[in-house]
């Protein structure tokens, strides 16, 4: 057999059957639900009188509605409450496997599926939720879905797509000081801007991606949307391996070495053809921060806020200047020089251990600057809380200003109560910067953890390679 | 699903790029737990000046004039003229179910995201890629116009404007089957039990970890 991608190892060995005209009905072996995309799914199911395919295949979790102060008062919100009280009780009547808001497992989605095992490489992983890419760390073949696709998966544990062209994004060499895979994220959808993955699989490669944690894997993985992809994947090797050792979902014993062995081939053969591929320094990519409403608005954190009167391309022009009128910033300002209101340390692109550890390293010793209203570290899961707070990186933030809370979405998306208020400033270490994600009217500039905490300290955003 | 075979409708031109699945509906709407009832809700933020909650009475809320969508000429419009990558952002289904339940069963952009354009097809709404030349012409021919209707034709591919112009588009042929027929693709998948239960099998003999 010639030369094979990773997606074309990861396509090929989940295909049941394919139509003429290359629609193919792909095999689905693990399913993420959590509360926001599955009450139509699972009402379409009792409608219909089906029943689930593979309920084990099924793990869910209440993560975007929940709230992150007082959790054992319960959700405030009516509306919320009955959308996690009817995930309650979907699971309970079709026997899903559930981590209830009380449960220390529970968390973002995105986060707790790697962090139980329930993530493995070779895989098919889908959730409705787009930043299901985030599970391709593990070389898995892992994606969003709408929810009509997530009834459809969990009565025939299958899904009727074509498969997407192949795109190779190599970064080499060492990272710089204070530069991470959320800066790596942020390049390459400045690169190829965020339209620039549409209709491909990206896969990440190179010696730097290599270097990477399985936390920074995820990161990096879980920003392909943004830059168009619905999938993004990595190869599976030791640190995969090592990551994955012990963890409650994944193989024990005798099978756990026949799984290792599979795993092994889950890379990208010498010679496979690539539909399209880029390639980036690392020594060249520099923190980043977003300046407008769409991730690819993003320059280094030395660089200005750009003029749209020297963008050449009419849509980009008015685009631009619609995004510097919303987040308030006059073209060549100094990056260095936008003051923030309020921090955002979470999300399932930015809320492991890792990012924890980087945020707190930062802020140790010092205090959150007096125009700050609010900094908040927001876990990605409650095992990572009970993680951090053995390492006493609560109390490095608690004394440093910052607030600690419970796991969930929060702020990334604003569904519960965390959210900015119109025109309020935020340096956030979410994936979306879109008009009002964060609250209506806020302006969100997308950033690291250590970033993000730097910005917290000072006031503004600040370099962290010179921190 | 409804069937979509062919349309004659109004047309409503929306001039930005990169409209995300967020401004299509806000989130605080996506804590329903129904399918329906999102059209009035649909571009909320840019729609209506003041904030919009789940629940509100929408009819007593304060409308947006710039907005094209509340401009009295495109009241009614089915089809949605667009820009490039329509759709981007979350997986949420509430985005295609907002925009049908106003009414929309056509957009027209010169690129769409690849979660947006699936979800549109499993809900009866035919999302159609013209150039970007195409689809300037369309904006100059709409604003121009008062009144501007296309004719969406699904069988034939084709689109025709009033002046006879008529612009060819490419649809899968599976996805075209299963909107002219309103087909149900659990229906159409639940067909193959046999083939996916061999697999199945098959699958995990080879990988047994993941029968845990
Ligand atoms: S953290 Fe944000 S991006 Fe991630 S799943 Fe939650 S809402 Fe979506």
């Amino acid at each position: 057999m010639s030369a094979q991608t990773l997606y074309d190892k990861l396509w090929n060995s989940h295909v049941v059957r394919q139509e003429a005209d290359g629609t193919a009905l792909i095999y689905i072996d693990r399913h993420l639900v959590h509360e926001v995309t599955s009450p139509q799914a699972f009402e379409g199911l009792k409608l219909a009188g089906r029943k689930l395919w593979r309920s084990a295949s099924i793990l869910a979790v209440a993560d975007h509605n929940v709230p992150t102060a007082g959790r054992a008062a319960g959700i405030v919100d009516p509306i919320a409450r009955l959308q996690v009280e009817t995930l309650d009780s979907n699971c309970a009547e079709f026997g899903v496997n559930e981590f209830r808001m009380s449960d220390v497992r529970q968390g973002i989605v995105h986060v707790i599926g790697p962090e139980q095992g329930a993530t493995l490489p070779g895989m098919t992983v889908v959730c409705g939720d787009s930043h299901t890419s985030t599970h391709g760390a593990f070389a898995a073949l892992a994606f969003g879905i709408g929810t009509s696709e997530v009834e459809h998966v969990m009565a025939t544990q299958c899904l009727l797509m074509k498969k997407s062209k192949a795109m190779q994004v190599v970064v080499e060499g060492a990272l710089g000081k204070g530069v991470t895979a959320k800066d790596i994220a942020l390049a390459v959808i400045g690169r190829i801007g965020t339209a620039g993955g549409t209709g491909y699989a990206i896969e990440f490669a190179g010696s730097t991606i290599r270097g990477l944690s399985m936390e920074g894997r995820m990161t990096l993985c879980n920003m392909a949307i943004e830059a168009g992809a619905r999938a993004g994947m990595i190869a599976a090797d030791d640190t995969t391996i090592n990551y994955l050792k012990g963890r409650p979902f994944a193989p024990q014993g005798e099978v756990w070495n026949k799984a290792v062995a599979y795993w092994r081939t889950l890379h990208s053969d010498d010679g496979a053809q690539f539909d399209a591929a880029i390639k980036l320094d690392a020594a060249q990519i520099k923190p980043q921060v977003t300046w407008g409403t769409s991730p690819e608005m993003v320059v280094a954190v030395d660089g200005l806020v750009p003029d749209p009167a020297a963008m050449g391309d009419a849509v980009k022009r008015e685009g631009a200047e619609r995004a510097l009128q919303y987040m308030g910033l006059k073209a060549n300002t100094p990056i260095t020089e936008i003051k923030i209101d309020k921090v955002f340390i979470g999300s399932c692109t930015n809320a492991r251990i890792e990012d924890m550890r980087a945020a707190a390293a930062v802020a140790k010793g010092k205090h959150i600057a007096p125009n700050v209203k609010l900094a908040m570290v927001v876990p990605g899961s409650g095992l990572v809380k009970q993680q951090a707070e053995r390492e006493g990186l609560d109390k490095i933030f608690i004394a440093a200003g910052f607030e600690w809370r419970d796991p969930g979405c929060s702020m990334c998306l604003a569904m519960n109560d965390d959210r900015l208020s119109p025109g309020e400033r935020c340096a956030s270490t979410s994936n979306r910067n879109f008009e009002g994600r964060q609250g209506p009217g806020g302006r969100t500039h997308l950033v690291s953890p250590e970033m993000a905490a730097a910005a917290a300290i000072a006031g503004h955003f600040v370099d962290v390679s010179k921190w | 699903m409804q069937k979509f075979t062919v349309l004659d409708g109004l047309v409503m031109p929306l001039d930005r790029a990169n409209v995300d699945t967020d401004a299509i509906i806000p989130k605080q709407f996506l804590k329903s737990i129904k399918r329906s009832g999102f059209g009035p809700n649909a571009f909320d933020e840019w729609r209506y000046l003041d904030h919009g909650e789940p629940g509100m009475d929408n009819s007593k809320r304060i409308l947006n004039p710039d907005f094209v969508m509340n401009q009295p000429r495109y009241h009614g419009a089915q089809i949605l003229l667009a820009r490039e990558n329509f759709g981007c952002g979350s997986s949420r289904e509430h985005a295609p179910w907002a925009l049908e339940d106003y009414g929309f069963r056509v957009i027209i952009a010169p690129s769409f995201a690849d979660i947006f354009f699936n979800n549109c097809f499993k809900n009866g709404l035919l999302p159609i890629r013209l150039a970007a030349e195409q689809v300037d012409a369309l904006f100059k021919a709409v604003e121009a116009a008062p009144g501007y209707r296309l004719q969406v034709d699904l069988e034939r591919q084709s689109i025709t404007a009033p002046d006879g112009t008529a612009y060819k588009f490419e649809v899968e042929a599976f996805r075209k089957h299963c909107l002219l027929n309103g087909l149900d693709d659990i229906g159409l998948t639940l067909q193959h039990v046999g083939e996916i239960r061999a697999f199945e099998a098959k699958h995990r003999a080879a990988q047994p970890w993941l029968s845990a």
